[in-house]
This record gives structure tokens, sequence and C-alpha cells, in this order.
């Protein structure tokens, strides 16, 4: 039972401004409560449907900006994918919205000014701005390589080449920067800029293979997931995945309170989406009792 | 004047008739953060079980309209990480604690209540006769009166005699009064229903079940009419014997409503997903709502709506002994 750093809080929070950054959305809303307590890597959880509304899973997401306007504001992108998120798309200022959050465990940042790499695919690199901003406060040097299926789908290049001191740019399709994946030519930025650290947040099979590059070249990488989650605040238990503890055991861990944010080689990239045989409690093995 | 919202479970006193649903709180630090657990009537455990569990791979959740489905797995720590950590957190903040248990055999219940019978802390314990019986081809206790009354006989007469123990019941049965009536007489000191009957749903993009484990326990308001209709059943036919009552729960109005069936203690389940604050709020709106109907007691209120048209709604007076 690790206790989460900060103690999230509920805002009903007015939607200040709403925008379209290529294929996402991005919402502003006004929570004093979540902005002074975030760090890099929390995630807010958000109602959907309104009042009355019969869905009663919240949607997470990671949490791209906060500002100290209105006494603190929180910005967060998203994609349609249901009619939850669409029903988000619909919102306009001074629309009203029910988050939760800060959620989750932050990145942990270094203690020198290290160089860091943040790969980020799709609009998972919504997490790494105010990251950068942090590494960037502590003397770190930031290069970002980010990546999507096409040029739309890229999030944040315009920021992120602000913020770097270099930014590779990956299509799948070729529209912009390099065709391939973020995977294809980090080994090539991590050589180049001399990398200490990798920091990741994007599709499971993009922080799989991230993870792979880090660990080959012997840095640590600490990876940001986006599993599909109701509660985000841990109790519903939906969100775990295999995971390598401290002491060598496989647990099935939730995202939400034990990451989302975890070092890459303790997960069990591979294994996700099924129990291990070796996971602690798994069925017929890893359990401690007979029974 | 404030409503008396005091309530009991067996002999023993709740402050008020709202607890968490089974499965629903994880280990009770995680709603901690958003409200003192010693508010609500009682926090129920998830299901403990004798090993660890790892619990059902991923997927395991999807939205349904108006509650979801979860496959969870009964996912726990084991009851020994249990007793040395979970519980004794609880018991600290005396935080009143009803234990859930799941097993796969008899004489695992009956283990499990046996290590909670010196345990400091444990309110009640609640049996969730919903497990997969091993020794009946997986078949779950709950389907059948015999196997339910036979786990819940062997854990009573284990347990401590002033801890009550609870039969949780399935709506997945023929006929829930008949397991109800053989759970009491096994010894059960109350009954709680629903538990999730089993849904399924299948994504039409993948066109693959939406669940690893393909069904799931459906939860949500889509469920409560169901809720309602097992406990106005079960408390037509036991009227002396307190009903938890949970099923989509998310107002006090609708606890309200499985009080009028008979429920004595109203758990709140699937709610705490969508609001971290579920719990404290139904109760402040099931209070608001009691005084506004002008009850003095909720104790008054348990099973209301089983009297014959046209009679009184005060028709327990002072004088009379409540069913309670």
């Amino acid at each position: 039972m690790r206790k989460t750093p900060v103690t999230p809080v509920q805002v009903t929070g007015t939607v200040l401004t709403t925008r379209r950054v290529d294929a996402y959305h991005a919402l502003t809303v006004v929570a004093p409560g979540i902005a002074e307590r975030f760090r890099p890597g929390h995630f807010v959880a958000v109602a959907v449907g309104g009042a009355r509304t019969s869905s009663l899973t919240r949607r997470v997401f990671f949490v791209h900006d906060v500002k100290p306007d209105y006494g603190g504001t929180v910005e967060f992108v998203f994609t349609v994918r249901g009619p939850g998120t669409e029903w988000l798309a619909e919102r306009r200022a001074r629309d009203t919205l029910d988050l939760v959050g800060p959620l989750g465990r932050p990145f942990p940042l270094p203690r020198d000014p290290v160089g860091c790499v943040l790969a980020g695919g799709e609009y998972g690199s919504a997490a790494l701005f105010p990251l950068a901003d942090a590494l960037q406060r502590r003397g770190c040097r930031v290069d970002f390589v980010l990546g999507a299926a096409s040029a739309d789908r890229v999030f944040g290049a315009l920021r992120a080449r602000r913020m770097g001191e270099t930014t590779t740019l990956t299509t799948e399709d070729g529209s912009v920067g390099m065709r391939g994946k973020v995977t294809d030519v980090l080994p090539g930025v991590i050589a180049d800029v001399r990398a200490d650290a990798v920091y990741a947040c994007g599709p499971m099979a993009m922080l799989r293979g991230v993870t792979a590059v880090a660990v080959e070249f012997d840095i640590p990488v600490q990876v940001a997931v986006e599993e599909r989650m109701a509660c985000g605040t841990g109790v519903c238990m939906t969100c775990v995945l295999p995971v390598i503890g401290d002491d060598g055991v496989t647990r099935m861990v939730r995202s939400c309170v034990e990451g989302p944010v975890f070092r890459g080689e303790r997960v069990r990239f591979d294994d996700v989406g099924t129990i291990p045989f070796d996971a602690l409690g798994a069925p017929g093995g890893g359990s401690r009792h007979a029974g | 004047m404030p409503v008396d919202m005091r309530t009991y479970l067996g002999h023993v006193e709740l402050v008020n008739p709202i607890t968490t649903a089974a499965g629903c709180a994880a280990s009770g630090a995680e709603l901690a953060q958003f409200f003192d657990l010693g508010r609500i009537g009682a926090l129920t455990t998830r299901s403990i079980t004798m090993a660890p569990r790892a619990g059902r791979p991923t997927p395991r959740m999807a939205e349904t309209p108006s509650g979801m489905l979860n496959a969870v797995g009964l996912q726990g720590p084991g009851v020994d990480a249990f007793l040395e950590r979970e519980l004794p957190w609880l018991a600290q903040r005396s935080v009143r604690t009803v234990v859930s248990i799941g097993g796969g055999t008899v004489a695992e219940y009956t283990a499990l209540a046996r290590r909670l019978t010196d345990a400091p802390g444990v309110t009640a314990v609640e049996v969730n006769l919903s497990c997969p019986n091993i020794e009946d081809r997986g078949r779950v206790f709950a389907r059948d009166g015999a196997a339910s009354a036979e786990v819940i006989a062997s854990v009573r007469s284990v347990m401590r005699y002033d801890v009550p123990v609870v039969a949780k019941l399935s709506p997945d049965v023929p006929d829930i009064v008949s397991v109800a009536r053989a759970c009491v007489d096994g010894g059960a000191d109350a009954l709680s229903m629903i538990n999730n009957p089993l849904g399924m749903s299948i994504d039409t993009e993948t066109m693959r079940p939406a669940l690893a484990a393909v069904t799931g326990g459906l939860s949500g308001p889509a469920v409560r009419p169901l809720a309602v209709r097992c406990v106005w059943q079960v408390h037509a036919a036991l009227p002396s014997v307190p009903i938890i009552g949970m099923g989509g729960v998310l107002t006090g109005r609708d606890a309200f409503e499985l009080i009028l069936a008979g429920a004595c203690v109203v758990a709140v389940g699937t709610a705490l997903f969508h609001d971290p604050y579920a719990c404290i709020r139904i109760l402040r709106e099931l209070e608001e709502l009691l005084a506004a109907r002008g009850f003095n007691r909720l104790a008054d209120a348990v099973g209301l709506a089983h009297r014959p048209p046209g009679a009184s709604t005060r028709h327990r007076t002072d004088l009379e002994e409540s069913s309670l």
C-alpha cells in the first residue's frame, strides 16, 4: 500500500477554452485545486455526459499544461474514440466539467543536470511538455522524438521544436519528418546527443520498443502508460498490468495508483493483457499457499 | 430535528446505513484520500481469499448503458497480507469493517473464517457465495440453497459469536427466496443482495467479446430494478432478517428505494468509480429525503413499501418493537 504523494481532489471546473490541435482536441478547465498540486506525469479523471449521465466510468487524460490564470487551470488533450470523448469534444467555454485529480505517481526527476530524450507517440507527447519544463528548470538538456501514423496525429511538434535542443519527428506514412516509427530513429538520437535517460509516453507497443532501445544503451527509461481505467483512483482494479517489483516478484499492479509512470524495464510488455504464470497469485502457480 | 440514522446488522449497531460494496473500495486507503471512512456506516472489503490472487487478464471492464461489466476475478493480496496490513490499517482508524470472504470449497471459507475470528477490527463477515465451487464442476455456491447453507453453517460455526455472518446472494437464480431461506436456516445473521448478475458485451469493431474473460458482472443503475425486486421478495418472505441492499445506488433516492423495499443497510458500489465522494453524498441525500418525508428514524422507513395500500406511513408507533 504505497501512498500517493499528493492528495487528489474533485473539482467542478469551468471550461475556459477549447481548441482543435490537428487530429486532437484540447480543453482548458479552471481547476485550482488540481493545478496547484500538479507534477509532470499526473493525470485527471473526467466524468462525461453531464449530471444525469448514463456513462459511469471516467475518462482519464494526462495533463498537458497547467497555468496560474483564474487561480489555476489544467489543459488535457484527447481524441474522439467513443460517445464519451465525443461529448467532451462538444464542450464549449463556460460549460462545467467534473474532474478528479491530480492522480497517479509523477515522473521521477534526475538529481543532476543530465541529457534526457523525451519520446512521445500520438498524443502521449502531451504529458512530456510539463516534464520537459521541469527538466530544463533543473538544467537538463531535453531532446524530443515524436511520432505518429501521420502528420496530423503528431502532437506538439511546434512546441517541441521551441523547447528541445533537437526535435526528431517520425510518421508511418512519411507525411512529416522521417518515415517510420519513433523506435527507428531513437537509437540514433540517443547516440548523437549522448543521452543519459529516456522518458516516454504513448501507446503500449511504442513504450515497449522505446524500453528495448534504452535497455540496449543501458540507460534508465521511465514510461507513462495509457491504460483504460474506470475510476483513476485505485478502486476499480481494471487498469492492471504485470510489473516486476523491487523484490523480483511480478505483480498485477494498477496503472492509476502504482503508475502510470513505471521504470520501463520493470513492465512486462510482452505479457500485458495476460496474467503471467509466475505473477503473484496467478492461477495454478505463484501462490504462497496451498489453499 | 436530525433523523436518527442508526441501523443494526444483526445485533451490531452502525451509525448510519451506508457502506461500500465488496470489491469497490480496494483496501480503503484509496477512498480515505477523499473522506473520513469513519463517517460511513461500514466499509466492506474486497473478497479476501486464502492465497493472493492475480485476477483476470485485461480488458477487465466494459462500459454499458447506465452500468458496466467487470471481470476482475477477485484480485487481492490473500488473507495473510490482509491481516498483516489492510485490516490493521482500518482498525487503527476505527473504521467499522465488513470483511468479505471468497473461496472455492467449504473448507476454504471455513479456514478464512477461522483466520478472521481472532482478528481485531472485524465488524461482520460477508460471505461471497458467487465463487465457483471447485467440488461442484465450478458452479457457483450461490446458485444452490444447499451449497450456500453448507458454507454459511460452516463459517457461522467457527466465527466469533458476536460477529454477524452475512450471506451475499446472487440474482442469477430461479428463486432467490429459497436460497435466502436456506442461508438463514444455515445460520446467516443477515443477507446482502444483489451480487452482479452475469452479462456480456461484444466489441463490434474487433467483433470479439469486450472482456478478456468473455462474461462479467453487470453493475450500476442498469441492475437497480433487479436489486429492488430481490430485496422486496426476500424481505416479504423473511421480514425479521436484516438485509444489506445493493445494486446501482447512485443517489439518496436510490438508497431510499432499497430501504423501502426492506433493506436496513445500503451498499454503494459502482457509484464510487464515478464519484469518490458517493458514500457521503448519498448519506446526506438520504438523510434529507427522510427528513423531508417526516421520518424521525431511518428504522421507520425500512420495508415501508410492503404496507397494504391505503395504510398510514406511520404503521409502526414508538410503542411497538421494531422488527430490527
